[in-house]
């Protein structure tokens, strides 16, 4: 099987010719009339058409006259052009040429408001309305309607975030479209016939949708509106700028809208590259998070262990004194959160101002081996080489490891979807259960208890251009990362890394690791180092290895580190939270850069206020490693510093420059330095491989684990939902009520011989305790392992300390 | 043309028990499936194909032809879909036949399904006629026991299975694709096309959908050959069909005859309008089908015939109504009826027909205003020929054909109730109280 270029495939299209008004073009064989149309600039009307979602014909507004089908005869009545394949020699005259075309389209809307209220002025769509604009361009002055207006009660709650009212209702079917075709969680149907015909949902289940918010979005109408945004602001009050998402590595553009420098709400963005005009209901409404009273506005330095406010020179005083202090004892946590320009400067403020490799992003469960399969995989790749959303679409294969779409990664999940509806791409999840998005993937799903995933992916027989996604959950389990590596070469594959924080890509990128410098440098390597500080301008770079944040966490519990600089993470994100808490607390000095109140700041010595996303501007590298621009949404003179203003400030008081201030600046350095040149140096070992070595035979399928006295070891599967504790989605109380609920999921075999029955409580007991969970009983989950969500309200498991692949105990009755 | 009626469909109707296996047989049913399974399949469908036979559901394409374009190399099955979901105002000519001879209509699906190579047939029976699904129920069942369905049907090797089908009470499940959606398990609503669901009907899969008369029309053709079919009817129009008579006549029901017979011979067969009054309009096929007046008496029934004088020939179903009736009110509770059918998938059907119902009620009640009339023709030409499907085309046709020929009943709605003009008490045939008004 030879690869097909993307070249190849534009010159293997089919071209046909169509007149449209008198203007020939040449379009694609299969291209719909009204989308040939688009392509010379001529928009015709339309409310049900979308060019992602199949063809249905219903609002009929889009109607052309095709004098001549290209068989030379003509369609006796005119046509819509949203159903109609253009075929060669066809001629169509649009509203702009034809008396019928445009009769037709008059008619069709004077049709559409008869029943339509006038309630614009207090209508959330009113100035942004096709059928507002499409009535005030092309409708009638006046009604000739006298009769009487169908009406509804309203609103209806079709889910705690998403409201209809059905008198606005065109009934143009995007949103069950959307619903049953892209996501693929049909909650939503029209219902009922004729003029009552409706939008209904079942008489007890919502709306269940990781991506609801985007039926809003592509309503023609004000039909939907969301719980957040309803009422909130008139469109031409509001100042939009195109941004990217900040709560996972998808690389989402959104359009973010604020009005009195205040975010009023975020619409997915047009990226047909990226996340097409779709994105998640966490990317959309998730933005008031730290925007509230806990918001850090001052500084803030310890004083008789009470933090209180100080003035920016008091406070940079203080923490100078305290690294100042530290020697090179020092270490920096940064998070996965940061645009790759700040995570630059905590990169540099580390090797260049402390004098340490000990800087590390991932404040989450890592694995060991992690590290050197970022340094041979993902450090100093470019989008040209790297797997892309649309190389998923036609990769005829994908297999997922260690990784849960729709929860993780929700946009690859719409995507891989997409792909397998329309070009028959398959789908192999190795996973422990075929969950609801391995469903909506029509995934083979091969049922793994942690720990043995790399046999299971070893075991697969790939074709050539299958596209192995392995997520960050996978470092932990060794030896699964290099196994990925392995077979998605040996089958001459692709092989994506797929991190779940915006963050993440671009601060290996940028050198937020102990073992990389920027641009994918080797810290252990000479003629790298040398590099770096001849760019820097400084003499040399420390050479001793760094910690990571589990060994930085640990010295400093242990007394053994003077000074911790943090930027925004959360302990209970970590393996073990109390092992942060306990490093934060024994440290001999911190400083944290955070625009929230946290449990880091109740620990930290200096706490510096910084700026919210939509202050920002800078770069998110996503999973693909496309850069994706942030951009400042709210401008403001007394706007709060990035983070990298604040380190540079530091820095220059500590006597060591960092050169650099603006995230112009950060990404120029940044760009200039460019990816590590490994040429003439030994190839990196694509794996590291611990594990390779401990390679198992292949067992027979897992037994079930005996029960005794009502209890059980198994295998802990864990992942974080969509939308769980995370402190990015505080204060959006309609997300929050869609979240899925927190269950202890087991097979049914299991459930057999506990003896329990769907909904039962039943304890996950390990590290430090255990939390109590109701039960669901799983069929096709795999027998010795349990799944719990990692972080959903109620169940953080990095309290516990419980990390996937443990051993944990379940017992029956817990107390809830 | 003949002016005599051909008894063929309906020839056994009489017969005692009809519907029985036994009276079937008794009156020489089952002999033409013997010898068609005896012929290949493409021979039976040239058969049907030269015989001329057209689908009598109304729009008149020719039986064989469709049958023709079930494509062979299909990895799918081929299903046969009997439409027998009659629901057009004033068509009963299917439910009658039903009831009377389903045994028909099951010996015309074993031929039919042999003939493009279906094993699995489907009968989609209107909901509301429980007592015709019964019928056909027990008529499948008689036909299992027989050995007429199954498989090895009569030693042949072949083997076919029917099901029944009942519908749920939707006039838009007539229409073939909103029909399959319904008997797939779905909301009955019109599908896109292309594809055509002679490659991609019922489950995707290649599928063949004639009304129940054209199907039942194929044992004959089979056992008398197609020349003796031929020989009925007009050149173009060939074949015997059954007319229902309805309204205004004295004696009303179903009369078997030639294609191309007129009006004017089928009162005679049917003792003529009510004594003392005379032809005002009439509908030549259901509500769908432009409405005629006293000057098309002579008009040949057929699909041709009626496309002449800018009508259809559709279901043959004949409303007749004579000059005590008020076209508005009649146009009126056609529209009514398309309102509360429409499947609200299009604009200009679901909204359309609102408006038209809200309107002629002004006219009805003498509220309509200089220039409605011109308005009403402005709403019907923006909903006809601009919908999903020919639903709403049915609908306007009716408005139209009304105000084409009775402009000025449509007029005196300006000052006027339709009440007043044309009493409903006299159009009734049956005692209608003074109190009952302009609601009656």
């Amino acid at each position: 099987m030879s690869v097909v270029t993307k070249a190849d495939q534009v010159a293997a299209v089919d071209l046909i010719t169509v007149t449209i008004d008198g203007i020939e073009v040449q379009v694609p064989k299969g291209t719909l009339a009204i989308r040939a149309a688009e392509m010379i600039g001529i928009a015709i009307p339309r409310f049900c058409d979308h060019p992602l979602l199949d063809p249905v014909g219903a609002c009929r507004q889009c109607m052309v006259e095709v004098p001549d089908a290209g068989n030379g005869r003509g369609f006796p009545k005119p046509q819509a052009s949203c159903t109609l394949e253009c075929a060669p020699g066809m001629q169509i005259k649009t509203q702009h040429t034809s008396a019928v075309a445009q009769k037709a389209q008059k008619g069709m809307l004077e049709l559409l408001l008869i029943n339509h209220p006038l309630d614009c002025p207090i209508c959330d769509k009113g100035g942004e309305c096709p059928l507002q604009n499409q009535a005030m361009a092309n409708g009638r002055g006046e009604s000739r309607y006298a009769g009487v207006k169908r009406t509804y009660p309203k609103p209806v709650n079709i889910s705690a975030q998403i409201l209809l009212d059905r008198e606005r209702c065109v009934l143009c079917a995007r949103c069950t479209r959307f619903s049953e075709q892209i996501s693929g969680d049909p909650f939503i149907t029209l219902v009922e016939r004729g003029a009552l015909q409706q939008v209904g949902k079942y008489a007890t289940d919502p709306y269940n949708s990781y991506f609801s918010g985007n039926v809003v979005q592509i309503c023609p109408v004000g039909a939907l509106t969301s719980a957040a945004y309803r009422f909130a602001s008139r469109p031409f009050d509001l100042v939009s700028t195109t941004t990217t998402c900040e709560h996972c590595a998808g690389g989402c553009q959104l359009r973010t809208d604020q009005r009195h420098f205040q975010v009023k709400r975020r619409l997915a963005g047009d990226a047909p590259e990226v996340n097409e005009e779709w994105n998640c209901d966490k990317g959309r409404f998730a933005f008031v998070s730290g925007r509230g009273e806990d918001r850090i506005t001052r500084p803030l330095i310890r004083e008789n262990g009470a933090l209180r406010i100080a003035s920016w020179p008091e406070a940079v005083d203080a923490a100078v004194a305290g690294l100042a202090a530290a020697g090179g004892s020092a270490g920096v946590l940064t998070g996965g959160r940061l645009t790759v320009e700040d995570a630059y400067g905590y990169s540099k403020f580390a090797r260049v101002v402390l004098g340490t490799n000990s800087i590390d992003f991932r404040s989450r469960p890592a694995g060991v081996d992690e590290e050197a399969f970022l340094a041979a995989n993902v450090a100093g790749k470019t989008l040209a080489d790297a797997v892309t959303y649309t190389d998923l679409e036609t990769a005829g294969h994908v297999v997922l490891v260690g990784f849960e779409p729709e929860d993780e990664s929700p946009l690859i999940f719409l995507r891989l979807r997409k792909g397998v509806r329309k070009k028959g791409l398959k789908v192999t999840a190795i996973a422990p259960f075929a969950s609801d998005g391995s469903a909506k993937l029509k995934a083979t799903v091969i049922a793994t208890v942690p720990g043995t995933e790399a046999e299971a992916l070893r075991g697969l027989d790939l074709a050539a251009g299958a596209v192995v996604l392995v997520g960050e959950r996978a470092a932990l389990v060794p030896g699964l990362l290099s196994a990925a590596a392995e077979v998605a070469e040996r089958c001459g594959g692709r092989l994506a890394w797929v991190p779940r924080r915006a963050g993440d890509r671009g601060a290996i990128e940028a050198g937020c690791l102990p073992g990389l410098l920027p641009g994918g440098r080797p810290a252990n390597e000479t003629a790298a180092r040398v590099d770096v500080a001849a760019a820097w301008d400084v003499d040399s770079l420390p050479a001793e290895d760094g910690m990571d944040a589990t060994g930085m966490l640990a010295a400093a519990a242990a007394g053994e580190l003077a000074a911790l600089v943090v930027a925004g993470l959360e302990p209970a994100d970590f393996a073990d939270a109390a092992a942060v808490r306990a490093g934060l607390e024994n440290a001999g000095f911190v400083v944290a850069l955070e625009s929230r109140m946290s449990e880091v700041t109740e620990r930290a010595d200096v706490v510096f206020p910084v700026a919210l996303i939509e202050e920002h501007s800078g770069t998110f590298w996503n999973w693909e490693h496309r850069a994706g621009r942030v951009n400042t949404v709210i401008k403001q003179p007394a706007a709060a510093m990035t983070d990298l203003r604040v380190l540079a400030a530091l820095a220059d008081a500590l006597g060591r420059p960092l050169g650099i201030r603006t995230p112009k600046q950060a990404s120029a350095e940044l760009a200039e330095l460019g990816a590590w040149d490994r040429s003439g140096t030994e190839p990196v070992e694509s794996v590291a491989t611990p594990a390779a070595s401990r390679r198992r035979t292949r067992k027979a399928a897992p037994k079930a684990p005996a029960v005794v006295d009502g209890e059980v070891t198994l295998k802990l599967a864990t992942w974080r939902q969509l939308v769980d504790g995370g402190r990015g989605q505080d204060g959006e109380d309609a997300l929050a009520a869609t979240a899925r609920p927190s269950v202890a999921r087991i097979s049914p075999a299991l459930a057999g011989a506990l003896g329990v029955a769907e909904g039962d409580p039943v304890a996950v007991s390990g590290g430090a305790g255990w939390y109590s969970l109701p039960v669901a009983i799983t069929p096709g989950m795999v027998e010795g392992a349990v799944w719990v969500p990692m972080n959903s309200p109620g169940t953080p498991l990095g309290e516990l300390g419980m990390v996937f692949g443990d051993e944990v105990t379940l017992s029956v009755g817990g107390e809830a | 043309m003949s002016d005599t009626l051909t008894p063929v469909l309906s020839a056994n109707w009489g017969v005692e028990k009809s519907w029985t296996l036994d009276a079937y047989k008794t009156a020489g049913g089952y002999q033409a499936v013997g010898k068609a399974l005896q012929m290949t399949p493409a021979e039976v469908t040239d058969l049907v194909k030269d015989s001329g036979l057209r689908g009598r559901g109304g729009a008149g394409f020719p039986t064989g032809m469709k049958w023709s374009f079930v494509p062979k190399d299909n990895p799918n099955p081929t299903y046969l879909v009997v439409n027998a979901d009659e629901s057009e105002p004033g068509t009963c000519k299917d439910m009658p036949l039903l009831l009377a001879s389903p045994h028909t209509l099951v010996e015309g699906m074993i031929i039919a399904s042999y003939a493009i190579n279906c094993h699995t047939a489907f009968v989609y029976i209107r909901g509301e006629v429980l007592h015709v699904i019964r019928r056909m129920q027990q008529a499948v069942k008689e036909a299992y026991d027989a050995g007429y369905l199954g498989t090895d049907i009569l030693g042949s090797g072949y083997d076919l299975d029917i099901v029944v089908h009942a519908g749920a009470g939707a006039y838009i499940c007539g229409e073939e694709t909103a029909l399959l959606d319904s008997l797939e398990g779905r909301r009955g609503q019109p599908r896109l096309r292309p594809p055509f669901p002679a490659v991609a009907g019922l489950y995707a899969s290649p599928t063949v959908i004639n009304n129940v008369e054209s199907i039942s029309s194929v044992p004959a053709i089979v056992k008398n050959g197609s020349a003796w079919f031929g020989a009925m009817g007009t050149e173009k129009s060939k074949g015997m069909t059954i007319y229902s008579l309805s309204g205004h006549v004295n004696r009303p029901g179903q009369f078997e005859a030639p294609l191309g017979i007129t009006l004017r011979e089928l009162l005679q067969l049917s003792g003529g309008v009510r004594a003392g009054h005379e032809l005002k309009f009439w509908t030549p096929g259901g509500s769908s089908t432009p409405i005629l007046t006293a000057e098309h008496l002579d008009v040949p029934l057929d699909y041709e015939g009626m496309a002449s004088v800018k009508s259809m020939l559709g279901t043959k179903a004949l409303q007749v109504f004579d000059e005590t009736t008020s076209v508005v009110r009649t146009t009126l509770r056609w529209v009514e009826f398309y309102k509360h059918e429409s499947c609200g998938k299009c604009t200009p059907c679901r909204e359309g027909n609102w408006w038209l119902v809200q309107m002629l009620k002004k006219f009805e009640a003498g509220e309509a205003v200089e220039g409605d009339v011109d308005k009403l023709l402005d709403i019907c030409d923006d909903i006809g020929g601009k919908s999903f499907c020919a639903l709403a085309d049915g609908a306007v046709a009716c408005v139209t054909s009304a105000v084409r020929h009775f402009r000025g009943e449509f007029e005196a709605g300006y000052s006027t109730p339709a009440w007043e003009l044309f009493p409903y008490g006299r159009s009734a045939l049956f005692e209608v109280p003074e109190t009952m008004g302009a609601h009656a």
